[in-house]
């Protein structure tokens, strides 16, 4: 089963719910998608780490072949090519690898080649697989990252997967639920909370994912988050505490199922809500 | 001399557009026949890349001297590429710095923004 975890920004609990689901289902393979700052590798201290370099393919000009007819010039909706004093110039960070120019070229005067944009690790913390993903600083888009990733892990169904997805509600986290079987919202309990969880509730929708909310950080009183919930008909799969053990296990990058019987029972309790609620789903739409 | 300006408006009265590769027009104006032409910047509505496909068009015109505010990365090295100076104006009118730059009193573009690159998609 794979499970993607998701919110409207950053900072919200993502990564505390994703890591300690992985951790507390045991066997379990845990994905941070969340390539341009990826940060479940923090709490699970992964060991026997390999790296797997990241490319996408750029063109490559040879000005000898070049003949100036400016066909990948017109045709790049990205502007990456330009020609100036009768040389191809290519805009490498631009480029966005659609290998359009390439086919076009009428004297294969363009070629492919590799150009290096991040990394994948894959690692081990205890029984958990830790996969992460780490887009290189002033990359534009982390999408064959996240791709590389997820194609890893596509026939992987006898055990939970944890998707940690990157904050917000644009291509890369799409990218990131493609697979999921499931969606986990994590909201916070204030009215810009409630705005951010509208975006990703918005988006599940959209992609026909089955989901609930997890509310973090409650504390007494009102929680416009669960009000938003009650008001869509929103499962809510968990209530949070804004808790000062909770807090300082996280900011010691502890993972806090491992470290304390209290968080081990909630997570526990979540990932059983969460799994009969993904089940239940499952069966009513097959 | 063959100066390009990005402008608001298709007239030699028009302000100085803020903006180089989604400015709407370009002036082309030739110093020697005093002769002014307006054309459209296709590369304002690009999804990306306007600045490099609006230099494309400066250097297809011919021009020699870009006149702008201000200028991203890859225009500049669009246009560096291809030799073209590149001035920066002062606040006024398309026309006003024209004569300012024939006078002599524009500075060369020192400062270079590292541009607005994503904001189209």
């Amino acid at each position: 089963m794979k499970i993607a975890v998701l919110s409207g920004k950053g900072g919200v609990g993502k990564t505390l719910v994703s890591v300690n689901l992985a951790a507390i289902e045991g066997v379990s393979t845990y994905i941070d998608c969340d390539v341009e700052e990826p940060n479940g590798h923090l709490f699970f201290k992964p060991k026997d780490v390999l790296e797997e370099e990241i490319s996408v393919k750029i063109p490559k000009v040879d000005n000898e072949l070049c003949n100036g007819c400016r066909k990948c010039v017109e045709f790049c909706n990205f502007n990456a090519l330009a020609y100036i004093k009768d040389k191809l110039i290519i805009f490498e960070e631009i480029c966005h690898s659609c290998g359009g120019c390439v086919l076009l070229c009428p004297d294969k005067a363009l070629t492919e080649k590799n150009r290096v944009i991040g990394k994948v690790e894959k690692g081990r913390s205890e029984q958990v697989t830790v996969y992460t993903g780490i887009l290189n600083i002033g990359e534009a888009s982390g999408i064959p990252i996240i791709d590389n990733l997820l194609d890893k892990n596509k026939s992987l169904s006898d055990q939970l997967v944890v998707i940690d997805c990157p904050p917000g509600s644009a291509c890369s986290v799409m990218e990131s639920i493609q697979d999921a079987d499931y969606c986990i919202l994590v909201a916070e309990p204030t009215l810009f909370g409630v705005h951010n969880l509208n975006m990703v509730y918005e988006l599940v929708q959209l992609f026909n994912k089955p989901f609930g909310v997890v509310l973090n950080k409650c504390l007494e009183g009102e929680n416009p988050a669960e009000e938003f919930c009650k008001e869509k008909v929103i499962t809510i799969l968990a209530r949070i505490p804004f808790d000062n053990e909770l807090g300082t296990l996280t900011s010691n990058a502890e993972i806090a199922v491992r470290k304390s019987n209290r968080f081990r029972d909630m997570f526990f309790s979540l990932l059983d809500t969460v799994k009969k609620e993904a089940q239940h789903e499952a069966a009513t739409n097959s | 001399m063959i100066i390009a300006i990005p402008i608001e408006g298709k007239n030699l009265e028009t302000n100085v557009c803020p903006s180089f590769g989604r400015t709407p027009y370009f002036l082309i104006f030739d110093t020697d026949t005093k002769e002014s032409e307006f054309i459209d910047n296709s590369a304002a509505t690009s999804t990306g890349g306007a600045g490099i496909k609006a230099a494309q068009i400066i250097v297809d015109n011919k021009a020699e001297v870009l006149l702008t505010p201000r200028l991203g990365a890859n225009a500049a090295d669009t246009l560096k590429a291809a030799d073209i100076e590149i001035y920066k104006t002062t606040s006024g009118l398309a026309k006003e710095n024209i004569d300012a730059f024939i006078a002599g009193e524009l500075s060369i573009l020192e400062e270079i923004h590292a541009g607005f690159h994503g904001q189209g998609r």
